[in-house]
């Protein structure tokens, strides 16, 4: 199901571009409105859909399972810290949903994992790690890094102020 | 130097070996009679007239079936007649909001690169229309036509070198152009530097004169093949998409009813069960991802 993005909507704000996993989501050089370059490559995640935050972006059911008629739409709404969804099937029938994507205000419960004390032995042991590879449970020279594993994060678009 | 109180067109009329007011008055009819010619062919080329009437059928349609049988949730008081007041009031806030403060664009630099090149093109194209066919300059109009080639200019390259290159992301030069897909934009720029460059080399018939005539020829001219008429049908899109929010139908997007809407719905969706997680919770939650301006693109 690609998405497909409505241009009298669109305003070439980039959310979309910024948040597509697939990096498929571009802007149009003579518009400067949203498409999506590969439909076939997306994999329908909507996170496009929910960022836009003009609701420009639409997704396109593949006509043998979702003939004409249907719409599943969407309003992600992070002021008020819920989802709505509106799913509308090709008989005419509608199902409204409103689901929160948020307990507290954002970035307030952000954990400071450099602060936080190191686990236990008996953490470590625990059945819960039983199937994770040893590196997790960190039985093998301590913390794994990528400088204690002789690796480096190549300088990009990404890190390089980082760095 | 830039004097804001002249205009190189009176000065061109004026001239021994000018133009006079009565071919530049041909000049300027002929360019709003090729938008016009252009703008009709590039609606239906691109059916967007059609578009917005089979939108409104649509909704209209909606409005007539009544409210969609609901398995989970409410669609009562969902969708609503609107009266002819209504439809003026909408018109109005589109004009004030979506029109004339480009109210469209979320990111705030966008928007003022938009306004800027916006009002500088119309006041541009405006105090020249006057002047010319007015067959006289005056000082106000001089200000604003040069203010306006101002605005125009820094608007026209702003939205270039801060947009439309996009090298971060596209790894795009600035001088990788595109006749064809970058003419619009070339032509606002072409048009405001030129203008400028005409007076302050002096004015006259010489190469800016030049430019300045090729550069609107291709900006009035080129209607069909560039994005010029956006400012045509954005305004109808704007409309659109308010009055299919007031009355409801909007395009199958879902109601937000944490806050407002009918007590029937927020009765319901107040009640599901994972709401309840939001009982104790604040209003306003402010910005998750849309903390961060996107960039990467």
């Amino acid at each position: 199901m690609p998405t497909f993005v409505y241009m009298t909507r669109c305003d070439g704000c980039g959310h979309c571009v910024d948040i597509c996993p697939s990096d498929i989501m571009h802007i149009d050089d003579k518009y400067r409105r949203a498409y999506n370059i590969e439909p076939n490559m997306c994999w329908e995640c909507y996170s496009c859909v929910k960022a836009c935050p003009h609701q420009a972006i639409d997704v396109r059911g593949y006509a043998d399972f979702a003939p004409l008629g249907h719409s599943v739409r969407t309003i992600r709404n992070e002021e008020q810290g819920t989802i709505a969804w509106r799913v509308k099937f090709r008989d005419g029938r509608v199902k409204n949903f409103l689901s929160p994507i948020t307990t507290q205000p954002w970035g307030t419960k952000i954990p400071d994992f450099r602060n936080e004390a190191e686990p236990s032995a008996e953490m470590r042991n625990s059945e819960l790690l039983a199937f994770e590879p040893k590196y997790i449970r960190l039985d093998d020279g301590g913390l794994n890094t990528l400088e204690s594993n002789k690796l480096s994060l190549k300088a990009g678009a990404e890190y390089h102020e980082s760095l | 130097m830039i004097d804001i109180t002249s205009t190189p067109i009176a000065a061109l009329a004026l001239a021994e070996n000018g133009i006079g007011y009565a071919e530049m008055q041909t000049y300027v009819t002929v360019m709003i009679a090729l938008v016009v010619v252009m703008t009709i062919a590039d609606l239906i080329h691109k059916k967007s007239a059609q578009y917005f009437f089979q939108a409104a059928e649509k909704a209209e349609a909606q409005l007539a079936a009544g409210a969609a049988p609901c398995t989970v949730g409410k669609e009562e008081g969902r969708l609503k007649q609107l009266s002819g007041g209504d439809k003026m009031g909408i018109l109005v806030s589109t004009v004030v909001t979506d029109v004339a403060s480009a109210g469209e664009f979320h990111n705030p630099v966008r928007r003022l690169v938009h306004i800027l090149t916006m009002y500088g093109f119309i006041l541009f194209n405006a105090a020249t229309a006057m002047i010319i066919f007015g067959a006289a300059e005056t000082a106000t109009l001089a200000m604003v036509w040069n203010i306006g080639a101002i605005m125009l200019l820094v608007g026209s390259f702003w939205f270039w070198f801060g947009f439309k290159v996009d090298g971060q992301a596209e790894g795009k030069s600035p001088f990788s152009i595109s006749i064809r897909k970058d003419m619009f934009s070339l032509s606002l720029m072409g048009t405001s530097l030129s203008a400028l460059g005409w007076e302050i080399y002096g004015g006259g018939t010489g190469v800016w004169f030049a430019l300045v005539i090729l550069s609107t020829a291709t900006l009035f001219g080129g209607v069909y093949w560039s994005k010029f008429s956006h400012m045509f049908f954005k305004p109808a899109a704007a409309y659109n998409k308010r009055i299919i929010q007031a009355n409801g139908t909007n395009e199958n997007l879902p109601h937000e009813v944490r806050f407002g809407g009918t007590a029937e719905d927020d009765e319901f969706q107040k009640n599901r069960h994972s709401m309840e997680l939001l009982v104790d919770a604040p209003a306003d939650m402010g910005l998750g991802i849309k903390r961060e301006a996107p960039k990467h693109y």
